[in-house]
């Protein structure tokens, strides 16, 4: 997460990050002011596991499929259903599908294409709610109510039926995916950034815009946005896994990811028939789900804790706390 | 209460009007029932004869005020696929998914409240650190992905319970109502940990300490009332989504429920029993949603008396 995006809550609540530093400061020991963020990332063990898979999945995403070639659609008959096994070389490692498609192969593809719809589409509606949302909030009155109904409108509804039922009127294409999921998750970020909004318009600082002339959509961008942004970005980071999740079912209903295009929750559909004899069809990328949204959670778990000030100094604690006698290095006390 | 309640139910009718519209445009966007009910050879006359009889050949807005009308009777006209009528097709599916989401729902809440409130009362300790991690973990596993495991493991190799089927012991029921579980029980857990590990270092938890009540009493007399509130509001959205579930579930499963039977509609363009199905869903999260917030005002006295204008 780039530095800038935090800054901004950390000089409005600066008063309150040194209290709790205070605090903590008897405890603790080699605590630098601001800790950085891959500092806090490295105290806490899951969420660095969890960023680390991130990150390889993110890598495979991305170089993935050139490096794999046309392996993923390369029938070899002879080879159906081989169960995983070091013998087979890379492609072999996790066994074969019926069409004796390699399972790696598959993988890979299939991240690149789960992927290229949950990101784009977490994209749009952060960037579309948000907006609305800050919007709606900054401004209250008729604009939040109306706002907030359409909000209620979408979100009221079961988001697995909106997309079936919206796949059913336009094909089920990818982008049609990522619209469809996008407008199903608006309603979350413009729900959290009206809120977010409707608490900081009050604030001083805003009010001092306003009294210098600055016109209400620079006042939302420069100051109401930036402090808004680690908890959207939290949000976003959560509602990944929400995303994801979706698509998975709408392919596993074979509504979503069309063949020959691979998902992974299009792969567990199409290993179900073979669940008895071929396990790894669908314990495979079952496992690639949990494993990426688990990642992303704890990932979210962190972030919630990291960019708010309040709680901040809990990532910055020793592992094992070292004695209280310990020496507080002078720089340290503030 | 009652302009509480009024206010509510003028604004929760605003998304079901919604849906009902949504759905009676959407599903006529489908495409045509004719080409899909009559074959390719079926002549020009018996294409109008069917469309008149079922009246699709009036005007879009003709259409939707005979739908409206019929629907204020509890009348949705009949089935294409079985010639039923589409109410009755409904009425019977429907029981069966009230049944999963409750029995879910009751289990949810009631485990959720105990592993959270448990989580939350030493913060950071082994049980808060793994009730976490599992909770965070059985929030984001796939329903559909769980089903099968556990299919797999249950019904294939141990051959322990039934892969599926509604006839049958209590056995039946459990990995629907697990694989129906898991989610919400991961979310609701993390909630009831967050709320509670906030109103357990609140002062009058302090106080009810100090005045010697026993940790029971503090945590589920004190701290556990005034933690409710958001633990509700995310149960109800919880018991929307479950409708995800359901679809989920009563298709592997091959539970006749009101999940399967949106599925099968849509997929053979059964308008009459979609809107059917969707209508009664709607009008049931509409429901749902007036049952939180009077369970809000009554946990919450603040929330009756702040009528919002």
């Amino acid at each position: 997460m780039p530095r800038e995006e935090t800054d901004a809550p950390e000089a409005t609540n600066s008063p309150d990050t040194t209290d709790v530093a205070d605090a903590a400061g008897g405890a603790s020991a080699a605590r630098p002011r601001r800790p950085s963020h891959w500092r806090m990332l490295g105290r806490d063990r899951a969420a660095a596991v969890g960023a680390v898979i991130i990150a390889v999945v993110a890598l495979v995403a991305l170089f993935g499929r050139p490096a794999i070639g046309d392996r993923a659609r390369r029938q070899e008959l002879d080879a159906s259903l081989r169960p995983p096994s070091l013998d087979d070389g890379v492609y072999g490692l996790l066994g074969t599908d019926v069409l004796g498609r390699s399972m790696v192969a598959r993988l890979v593809e299939a991240t690149a294409t789960t992927l290229s719809v949950a990101v784009p589409a977490v994209l749009c509606s952060l960037a579309i709610g948000s907006a609305l949302g800050l919007w709606a909030g900054y401004h209250g009155g008729r604009r939040e109510s109306v706002a907030m109904r359409v909000a209620d409108v979408i979100l009221s509804f079961p988001s697995l039926l909106i997309a079936v039922v919206v796949l059913y009127v336009f094909s089920p294409s990818a982008l049609n995916l990522v619209l469809i999921l996008a407008v199903t998750r608006i309603p979350v970020y413009l729900r959290t950034a009206r809120a977010e909004a409707a608490e900081l318009r009050s604030r001083l600082f805003v009010d001092a815009a306003r009294t210098f002339g600055t016109p209400s959509r620079m006042i939302i961008y420069r100051h109401v946005l930036p402090i808004a942004l680690p908890t959207l970005l939290t949000v976003a980071t959560l509602d990944f896994c929400f995303v994801m999740l979706t698509e998975s079912s709408l392919s596993f209903l074979g509504i979503g990811i069309q063949p020959p295009d691979v998902s992974w929750g299009l792969m567990v559909a199409q290993g179900r028939q073979y669940l008895q004899t071929a396990w790894w069809i669908t314990v495979l990328p079952g496992l690639a789900i949990v494993l990426t949204t688990v990642s992303a959670t704890v990932l979210a778990a962190w972030a919630r804790i990291a960019t708010d000030p309040a709680q901040r100094w809990r990532l910055t604690l020793p592992k094992r706390r070292r004695p209280r006698s310990a020496p507080v290095p002078p720089e340290m006390i503030p | 209460m009652i302009p509480f309640l009024r206010t509510r139910i003028l604004s929760s009718a605003v998304p079901l009007v919604c849906v009902v519209l949504g759905v009676f445009f959407l599903a006529r966007m489908t495409g045509n029932p004719v080409d899909l009910y009559l074959p390719l050879s079926a002549t020009p006359e018996q294409r109008a004869e069917f469309s008149a009889a079922h009246g699709f050949d009036l005007s879009i807005p003709v259409q939707l005020w005979n739908y409206l009308t019929d629907a204020a009777h509890l009348d949705f006209g009949t089935s294409l696929r079985t010639g039923r009528p589409a109410g009755e097709m409904v009425f019977d599916a429907f029981p069966v998914t009230l049944q999963l989401a409750g029995v879910t729902m009751l289990l949810a809440v009631t485990g959720a409240v105990l592993v959270g409130s448990l989580a939350a009362y030493r913060p950071n300790s082994p049980i808060d650190r793994i009730a976490s991690l599992l909770s965070m973990t059985a929030a984001s596993i796939p329903d559909f992905w769980f089903a099968v495991m556990g299919v797999l493991v249950f019904g294939v190799s141990l051959g322990l319970l039934p892969t599926s089927g509604t006839i049958g012991g209590p056995e039946i029921w459990v990995l629907p109502v697990a694989t129906l579980l898991i989610r919400p029980f991961g979310v609701l857990v993390q909630v009831v940990r967050g709320s509670m590990v906030t109103a357990l270092s609140a002062p009058y938890v302090k106080i009810a300490r100090s005045k010697g009540a026993t940790p029971r009493r503090v945590v589920f007399g004190h701290a556990l009332r005034n933690a409710v509130t958001p633990v509700l509001t995310v149960a109800g959205d919880l018991a929307v989504g479950l409708v995800n579930g359901a679809v989920i579930v009563e298709t592997i499963f091959g539970w006749p429920g009101i999940g399967k039977l949106m599925i099968d509609s849509i997929l053979q363009r059964d308008f009459a029993v979609l809107q059917a199905a969707v209508l009664m869903t709607a009008v049931t999260i509409f429901a749902l949603n007036i049952l939180v917030d009077v369970c809000h005002a009554l946990t919450d006295p603040r929330v009756r008396q702040a009528v919002p204008a």
